[in-house]
């Protein structure tokens, strides 16, 4: 109570001050205390993503291994670059890793669009359902992945269990995660299942903000409600779809948590996306060296994406 | 049909569409839940009925799950179970059914309070951070400040394995290997960048007319800052602690490569809970539902705000 009327009061005599009189007030500068403000910030991040970054960038030039710190260390150029660029193991891995950022992007938008246009109608209960169906994205992802494993147990498994009650198969003829040709699946199933509440939030909040006078006009018009989905609903919401597809892409470029607990990269290497190929030349072979100058490729190629993926978001957005 | 009830039912979808989208939705969220609600289930089983085929729907609860979850156990006799008199306790009674004794607490209390420490820790310093320089971004003319903005937000789209290569290098010459320290120090530069966008915007919506009248009353701008911005910017405050400490928590890669024993949080230690003979699944789901109770409680609290959460700001309503 007493906050809300001393702020009134504040308003109000905010209204009669003229701005010139603002900057004649005694304390310290505005300058020094903006630059109070914002140096630990950027001390911290220097300290603990720059200067690492730097750090990676000169390893990446090295034949540097972290298990063999007192061997001397020599400078190779950008050897390690090019024999990543031409190593068919790092293709196999940038393969495995598209077919997983794409497919589950996919089966993300079209599910979580669907279903923030469901929302959308505002039945009763929408709130409550809304929010029982966004907990799998709070959750862990590593804790998620680790308790997949466990729906997917080919003898024991839920998932097993029900996909044959479904088909009439067999529940230990297939298995999710030791199958070659499943297990790419397998983890795009299960980061459907943790992401599409979130492309459907952002899908929401943008459905949510096509004002109705819109469809009113397009309803006098005798728009069909078939035409009005696609010449109203979908170009409006279209950056909002767009950004999610962005957060999306990036996270899943980088995935390692969930993928590493449910399958670790295998069968072979069927699932080992980039960051597990990463770990493993990093933390099991430490081969330092070349595992920094991955690091850094990998870097760039989000960055790059991300990039032109903003520029292309800006032009959607301003039309 | 009259007319004004025409132009009501142009945005007002109809009961039978309502009720089509409603049922649609809710089917959706039931299979979702399935997973989880599993799980719970399994953590209390007892480990036979975990593992029988067809998976079991009924079944009489156990707390043997949890009870394993919590301690160490080794296998004796049954001649030298009988000399021990009377078992203390409940998960003593279980042990001794299964011919095992308790030999002492597990580690998931200790790997559990980790996670707090770390994650509270990491919190405060990530908000305290964010929201001085949230208010510098917002309030002042920085030089470069898009630069800065852009820079603070390009740290979040580093892979972490490649973070944690010169991390691990730099953690070991420093002694900062498998400290809570350092752990906190890491989560706290992975949770600024959020804390400056999240709080950037929330501090954007408080009228600077508030300030300025303050400090026409004779308050200094730092004066200002504290008395008139904070308590206004506490819900966003508030909203960006919550998504700084569910990151934190759930946290699995840097925690994973860089820790061992000593600072250990809980994500990297569920998934390595064995029993005899393979994985323990109910003390597995006995440990994940304990750890996934607060993400729950949080989730709720946080519901309003989840979308500006989720997008660093960049989407508001």
């Amino acid at each position: 109570m007493n906050d809300l009327s001393a702020s009134s009061q504040i308003i109000q005599r905010a209204v009669l001050v003229r701005p010139g009189v603002v900057r004649r007030i005694r304390g310290l500068s505005d300058k020094s205390l903006a630059w109070l403000f914002i140096t630990p910030t950027i001390v911290l991040l220097l300290a603990i993503n720059i200067f690492p970054l730097v750090w990676t960038i000169y390893l990446s030039f090295t034949n540097y291994r972290a298990n063999r710190a007192n061997a001397p260390t020599k400078w190779l150029g950008a050897d390690w670059y090019q024999s990543i660029l031409t190593d068919p193991d790092i293709w196999a891995a940038m393969q495995v890793t598209a077919h997983f950022v794409i497919w589950t992007v996919v089966i993300e938008t079209v599910l979580g669009f669907g279903l923030a246009f469901l929302i959308d109608k505002k039945f009763r209960g929408h709130g409550m359902w809304t929010t029982i169906i966004l907990l799998p994205m709070m959750l862990s992802p590593a804790v998620v992945g680790n308790f997949w494993t466990f729906l997917y147990q080919p003898q024991i498994g839920l998932f097993n269990y029900v996909v044959a009650f479904l088909t009439g198969r067999d529940a230990s003829s297939f298995q999710m995660l030791g199958d070659v040709t499943l297990s790419p699946w397998a983890i795009v199933i299960v980061d459907a299942w943790m992401w599409t509440p979130y492309v459907m939030l952002i899908c929401l909040a943008g459905l949510r903000s096509i004002p109705d006078y819109i469809y009113e006009a397009a309803e006098v018009d005798r728009a069909s409600k078939w035409r009005q989905f696609w010449s109203i609903t979908l170009p409006m919401a279209l950056p909002f779809i767009m950004l999610a597809v962005l957060f999306r892409g990036i996270e899943n470029f980088k995935m390692f948590d969930m993928v590493n607990l449910l399958t670790g990269g295998g069968p072979g290497s069927t699932t080992e996306v980039a960051s597990i190929t990463l770990k493993r030349a990093a933390f099991e072979s430490w081969r330092t060296g070349y595992s920094s100058a991955f690091a850094i490729i990998l870097f760039v190629t989000v960055f790059g994406l991300a990039n032109i993926y903003v520029k292309a978001l800006n032009r959607v957005k301003s039309r | 049909m009259s007319l004004s009830n025409a132009a009501h039912s142009v945005v007002e979808p109809s009961a039978a569409t309502r009720r089509f989208a409603g049922s649609l939705v809710v089917l959706y969220a039931i299979i979702t839940m399935i997973p989880l609600v599993w799980i719970v289930l399994t953590s209390f089983k007892s480990p036979d009925d975990a593992i029988s085929y067809p998976p079991k729907i009924l079944f009489t609860p156990s707390l043997e799950g949890y009870c394993n979850l919590f301690t160490t156990r080794s296998r004796q006799t049954p001649e030298f179970i009988k000399t021990l008199g009377p078992p203390q306790g409940l998960c003593d009674g279980i042990a001794r059914d299964r011919n095992m004794v308790i030999a002492g607490p597990s580690n998931y209390v200790p790997r559990f309070v980790n996670s707090l420490i770390i994650a509270f820790g990491s919190t405060v310093l990530a908000v305290a951070l964010g929201t001085l320089s949230a208010y510098g971004f917002s309030r002042f003319r920085v030089p470069l400040k898009d630069d800065l903005l852009f820079f603070i937000l390009s740290t979040r789209m580093m892979p972490p394995i490649a973070v944690a290569i010169p991390i691990y290098l730099m953690y070991r010459t420093l002694g900062l290997s498998d400290t809570r320290l350092g752990m906190i120090l890491l989560y706290t530069s992975v949770n600024v960048s959020l804390a400056v966008w999240l709080l950037k915007g929330f501090i954007d919506e408080i009228p600077r007319e508030y300030e300025e009248a303050a400090m026409i009353d004779g308050y200094t701008r730092f004066q200002a800052f504290v008395r008139v911005v904070l308590p206004q910017a506490t819900t966003g405050i508030a909203a960006t602690a919550i998504f700084c400490l569910i990151f934190a928590w759930n946290e699995y890669a840097f925690a994973v490569l860089l820790t061992s024993g000593n600072a250990q949080t809980a994500p990297p230690f569920i998934p390595i809970i064995i029993g005899e003979g393979g994985q323990d699944w109910p003390a597995v789901a006995a440990g994940t539902t304990f750890f996934l109770v607060p993400i729950v409680v949080f989730t709720v609290l946080l519901r309003k705000h989840l979308l500006r959460g989720i997008t660093f700001g960049a989407v508001r309503k």
